[in-house]
This record gives C-alpha cells, structure tokens and sequence, in this order.
C-alpha cells in the first residue's frame, strides 16, 4: 500500500531520492508498523524523537501503531526553540 | 563573582551618575537581573505611572552568573513599566552587553527622570557620565553603534541602543546591543527614548572576582557544560538549525497560527523554515544561512547569521544600503512566524529583509508582524482602506506589501505611525477590537492555544502580556522535554504553567539563557548558583525565589489596575475552532485551567495573591 514518510532536520538526508523537500510517496506491506518504517529507513532510535502519525503523536509503542493506507508519517530528531 | 554589590543610578534631570551598594537582602531574596531589578522597580515607582513619563525608571540588570564561565552567562534585562501594556515589562538580551556591564563592576544601572536634550551613558570600569547625544538622534540603531564605536576608537565597546521607532514613538521598541540581540518585547526601547536616553556604552576590564569557592565552582561549571554537549537539543539540534527547526514541528502539529489566527496551519512553512535557510538558492547557489553564533559564554551558540539574494526585490536596488548586502542576525523563529506564516508571506528572502530592519532600527519582529497581521484581516475585510495605508495593498501574502509597511514604520510617517500603535490600539481605531491577538496588549508569539492548551493558560496569565518565554509548555507539550503532556489536554496544565512560569523566572534572575533549561534542570542549575554565590541555593530555594519574583510582578501588575478579568485570551482562540488539520475543532478551554491555576497560585479568585500567600513569600 502508499503511504507518505515526511523527514525533518538531520533526518532529511535520510530520505531516498525525490524532488519534494521532506516527503516521500513509499510503498509498504499491510500491517506495517511505525517502528517497521522507522527500521527499514536506518533512522536510529534515539533520533527518532518527535514522531508523528497525520499529525498526531505516536509516543509509545510503535512497534504496534499499524499504518494504513495514505497515512502520513513525519519524524525529527531532539529539536527545540523559541 | 556573583554580585559586584554596585548598582549605578543615572538621573537624567539632573544628569548625574551616583554609584550606590547593592541591596544585598533584596539580592538574597530575588538573585539577580529581572528578579532584583522588579524589587527595585517596585520599591521606587508607583504602579501607575505613565510608562512614558519621567516617573517611570528603566533598569538595566545583569544576574549573579552574567559574566562567569557559566554557560550562557551573558545574559542582562531590562526591566520598566511597558508603553505597550501597561504591565511591568522584562526584557532579556544575549550578545556581549550584559558581560561588558559585569567587566565594568556593576550589577545594575537605574535610569530616572528625563534629560532634557538627548544623551548617551558612557561607562568604562568606575568612570561613568552622560554625554551629548544629538549627533546620534534620528539614527538607526546600527548607525549609531558605528559612531560610537568610530568616536571612542574602541574595537570592544559594546553598545545597547534604540532605533528610529523607537523615537518616534512606537510602542514596540526594543534596545539592540550588538548589532542583532535585543531587549526585544513590550517596548523597552520606547521608554528609553521617552527619557532622551540614545544608548550605553561601556567597557569594562576589571574582569569579575574568583568565587568564594573556586575548586566547587568550576566543576559546576564542567559538569552543566558536558549536560550541554551531550544532549542531543543543545548539542546538536540548536546549533545546527536554530530555533527555525520548529517551524515544520508546529506546522505538523497543528499548533501554528496562520494569517492573524484566523487559521492553524501555514502551506507556506516549510519553504521559510530552519531546513530552508540551509537550502542553495537559484541566483547564487548560496544558502540563506551562513553560519550559527554564539552569545558570549555559550556552549549551544543556536544563533542565526543570514544573507538576502541580492536578486531580491528588497535590497536589489538598494545599492547605497550596503549594511542589507552583507550577513547579519535572523532569522529566529519566533520572528519568522510573526513576519511570514501569521502574515501569509512564505518568502524567505522577505522576511530576512524586514528582520534586518526591525535590529538596525529595534522594533519587536512578534508585535510588528502580528499587527501587519490585524492590520491586513482589517484590510481584507474593507475596514482598512488603500487610503488608510498610502497605498499599500494589505493583502495576506503580499511580500512587497511587508516590505513597504516596514518602511513606513521606520520613518514613523502615515501608516507606519498606525501600525507602530500595536494590534490593540489599531483594532480599536478601526472598530474591530476582538482582530487584535493578545493579551494585556501584547501580541502572541508563534504558538495557538487552541492546538495546544497550557500555553494558551501561561499567555492568559504571562506577567508581560502573552508571552512563550514567561513559561515556555511547549517544550513538555509538543518537545517532550523534560516529559511529553498531551497538548490538548487540560489536565495538569495549571501545575505545568506554574512550575514553567517559576523555574524561568529563576533562570532570568541568574544571568544565564533560557534555552539551557532544554538540557538543564534546576538540579543542574542550583549548584551553579550555590558554588557562585554566597549563601546555600538549594533546589528549593532556588524554585522559592521563582515562584516570589512571579508573584512579586503580579500584584506590580495588580496595583496598577490589572485584575482577573485581564487573565484572558481573544474571543478567537476561545470562540473559533480550528477548521482543519491534525487539532481540526478545538478550542482554547483557559475556563478549565484557571481556577485551579489560581488555587494552587495562592491566589484568590479575583487573582490576587492571599494574604498567607504573601506571608509565606515574604512579600
């Protein structure tokens, strides 16, 4: 199935070739999990700090958060501001 | 170390420069910098004076750690009664002033009264006097740093100066010291031109004295500076995107506001955004960014050094401005949001333009932008007219229309004068007040309080007006430092604000940046100010003297005539759900948060600090 993955920051030379700034257009098994993505694309765990789901927060147990079909899954590193 | 024990006070009436001793039980009870300086403020002035008037006194304040090895301890305020607000105004200043202040053996310089013709304060080590300033009136604040400098031959002089708004009397000005930081909100700047004060010079090389305990000092010192390195936000992610990395986080969120908050959620982020600065651009494939930068004594250095295509509509004819043609400060986030997305302008080079302008003539990027904003809702709604603004088409998203009311601020002539009046004002004027997104007048930063709600109860309740760094939720909220609360929760938003709004009064009291408190606890910023200073600074006692600094400015803000009913947010955030996106049909709900806001405060329900409260503080 399509789904989009958005990478920010340090994490944005992680992203295969492709013409948009931060996203992708990515093919995935059903049943593909948050933490499968994160995986599959060499992201290391403790860099994957502020991730997102369509916007919303996937804090814990993403090994079990199932992505559907033209979800959109963003992720940063530890960043801040202000 | 810590305290020189010397204050300066500069009569501007009578233009005399009188060292007196430092207080030192108001230094024990209030440390330092914005702490310290409200206490005098409070002793001194009455709470309702004009802010303008030569009643009012503008402090600038260093703390206890400003000039150390401390990391960031760089840091100064100044602190008077707002132009804007009305409310007690703090403003916090990086770069090297604060240190040169600490160098030259003062804690802190009270200004009273009004010259009657223009001065600067020049300051090196104990001399210190008012010199004739009419050469420098009616510069911008970069021009006349360039002259001080050329006049006193003095490569390291550090200037605070104000610009041309400032003068001219918008509500939103700010005092610039080296060339791009600044005492930047609720209008500092405006009061020091009230007062016919250019800027201060000084110099300072008496260096700052060994700390009672050296050996004690300098491994909190080491050991604060490696939490800093090692952490992955003040080690890496600040110095290599700056604070323009939440940009495309906030966006994402569904928690940044868009044209005058009339929307959450700008299309236009990611292409004026941290990862954007970084990105070659088609005229001379140069990044807009060139370098990070440091204040003095930091060991994050998360500041911004930028040029603007010199293809760009802004500076392209400009060829006798060379100061646009070269780097210099910007952008920050919180600037690029007021400028760009609450604007509707999603040009990068724009906005680096008008960010110049508000350091080389020091006005407030967040009010300036927010009120273009209102202004342009008004326009669009056909209560603002092309005649109103001299012709300019106030449309969302129109760069050059950015540029041209820039520039009319600047000269302080037609439009540029309404705009320089603030949000608040301007709506009123026009007849839509509920448009003005703010609160006791000040205009609101880059965060929505309807995506997400503790930071919508710390504006309500923000000291200054709506501010983010009086207590900054959106680090626990969205950053998850240093734990992750849901952001349109409202429970345990009233403990979160209080313990936020606290801990940084602290941190502004010490002399050090607020961004350290992204790595640093108070467990690693008490030792700091216990080895420096004399007495025992315990984590407890350090949270204490936060929490009577807080409560110190509240009831400042409360005799002079603020109440419950001022602890609140436009009708927009309250009223007007967010139509789409991740926090699509939320609202603000603060009538949840403050009560028990108030009741863990100590605080009565009209919002006034209880008699036990004020006991226990030692108010």
């Amino acid at each position: 199935m399509k789904m989009y993955l958005e990478l920010y920051a340090s994490l944005m030379h992680l992203l295969p070739p492709g013409k948009s700034r931060h996203q992708r257009e990515i093919s995935v098994n059903e049943g593909t999990t948050v933490q499968d993505v994160i995986e599959s694309y060499h992201i290391p765990p403790e860099m994957a700090h502020i991730v997102l789901v369509n916007g919303h927060f996937v804090c814990d147990e993403r090994d079990k958060h199932i992505l559907q079909e033209g979800d959109t899954l963003s992720i940063w590193p530890p960043v801040a501001g202000g | 170390m810590s305290w020189t024990r010397k204050i300066l006070r500069v009569n501007l009436t009578e233009g005399t420069c009188t060292p007196e001793p430092l207080n030192m039980q108001w230094a024990n009870d209030y440390l330092g910098q914005r702490g310290l300086a409200t206490k005098y403020l409070v002793e001194e002035t009455d709470p309702k004076v004009h802010p303008l008037s030569p009643e009012n006194k503008l402090i600038m304040a260093t703390g206890p750690l400003t000039g150390t090895m401390v990391s960031t301890g760089g840091r100064y305020s100044v602190i008077t009664k707002g132009p804007l607000t009305g409310a007690i105004a703090c403003s916090n200043s990086g770069g090297f002033l604060g240190n040169e202040f600490k160098n030259a053996g003062w804690d802190m310089i009270i200004f009273e009264g009004r010259s009657p013709t223009p001065v600067y304060l020049y300051i090196e080590n104990d001399l210190a006097e008012l010199r004739p300033a009419e050469h420098l009136w009616g510069k911008s604040a970069w021009e006349a740093d360039d002259i001080l400098h050329a006049d006193h031959q003095d490569p390291n002089l550090r200037v605070a100066v104000i610009g041309r708004t400032s003068e001219n009397g918008c509500l939103f000005g700010c005092v610039i010291n080296d060339r791009h930081r600044a005492a930047g909100r609720s209008g500092v700047g405006t009061v020091m031109a009230s007062k016919h004060l250019k800027a201060v010079a000084v110099r300072g090389t008496l260096g700052v004295a060994a700390p009672h305990s050296s050996d004690e000092f300098f491994k909190a010192v080491a050991d604060g500076k490696e939490v800093l390195a090692e952490n992955p936000v003040t080690g890496q992610g600040l110095p290599t995107y700056g604070t323009q990395v939440l940009m495309n986080v906030i966006n994402g969120v569904g928690g940044l506001p868009a044209r005058n908050m009339r929307d959450v959620g700008f299309e236009g982020a990611e292409n004026i955004s941290g990862e954007a600065m970084h990105e070659p651009r088609a005229s001379d494939g140069k990044p807009n960014l060139v370098t990070n930068a440091a204040c003095f004594g930091c060991t994050i250095a998360c500041g911004r050094i930028s040029t603007i295509d010199k293809t760009h509509f802004s500076i392209r004819d400009k060829a006798d401005k060379p100061q646009y043609q070269g780097a210099s400060g910007g952008l920050e986030y919180e600037a690029a949001w007021s400028l760009g997305a609450d604007t509707g302008v999603d040009d990068l080079d724009a906005l680096t333009y008008v960010n110049f302008v508000c350091n080389e003539d020091g006005f407030d990027p967040i009010s300036f932008g927010c009120t273009v904003a209102a202004a342009m809702e008004l326009f669009e709604a056909g209560k603002i007219t092309l005649e109103d603004t001299g012709g300019i088409d106030l449309r969302f998203g129109n760069a050059e229309a950015l540029v041209a009311v820039t520039e009319a601020l600047v000269t302080g002539e037609g439009f540029g004068a309404v705009i320089g009046m603030g949000s608040k004002r301007l709506c009123e004027k026009y007849g839509d007040a509920d448009l003005s997104m703010s609160v006791k007048g000040l205009e609101f930063p880059a965060y929505d309080p309807r995506g997400i709600q503790g930071i919508g109860l710390n504006y309500a309740t923000s000291n200054r007006g709506a501010c983010h760094v009086r207590g900054y939720t959106i680090a626990s909220e969205i950053l998850g430092i240093p734990v992750k609360t849901e952001q349109t929760d409202t429970d345990g938003k009233p403990e979160l604000v209080k313990a936020f709004q606290d801990a940084t009064a602290l941190v502004d009291s010490a002399g050090i940046c607020l961004f350290t408190t992204f790595a640093w606890g108070m467990e690693n910023i008490a030792p700091q100010i216990d080895a420096a200073c004399e007495g025992d600074w315990s984590v407890e006692r350090c949270l204490e003297v936060g929490e009577r600094i807080w409560n110190l400015e509240r009831m400042y803000n409360n005799a002079a005539g603020f109440t419950a009913d001022d602890d609140k947010l436009p009708k927009r955030l309250l009223k007007e759900a967010i139509k789409s996106g991740p926090t699509k049909g939320q609202v603000n709900r603060l009538g949840e948060m403050l009560p028990k806001y108030y009741e863990i405060r100590g605080w009565t329900e009209s919002g006034e600090p209880t008699p036990e409260t004020v006991s226990r503080l030692g108010l």
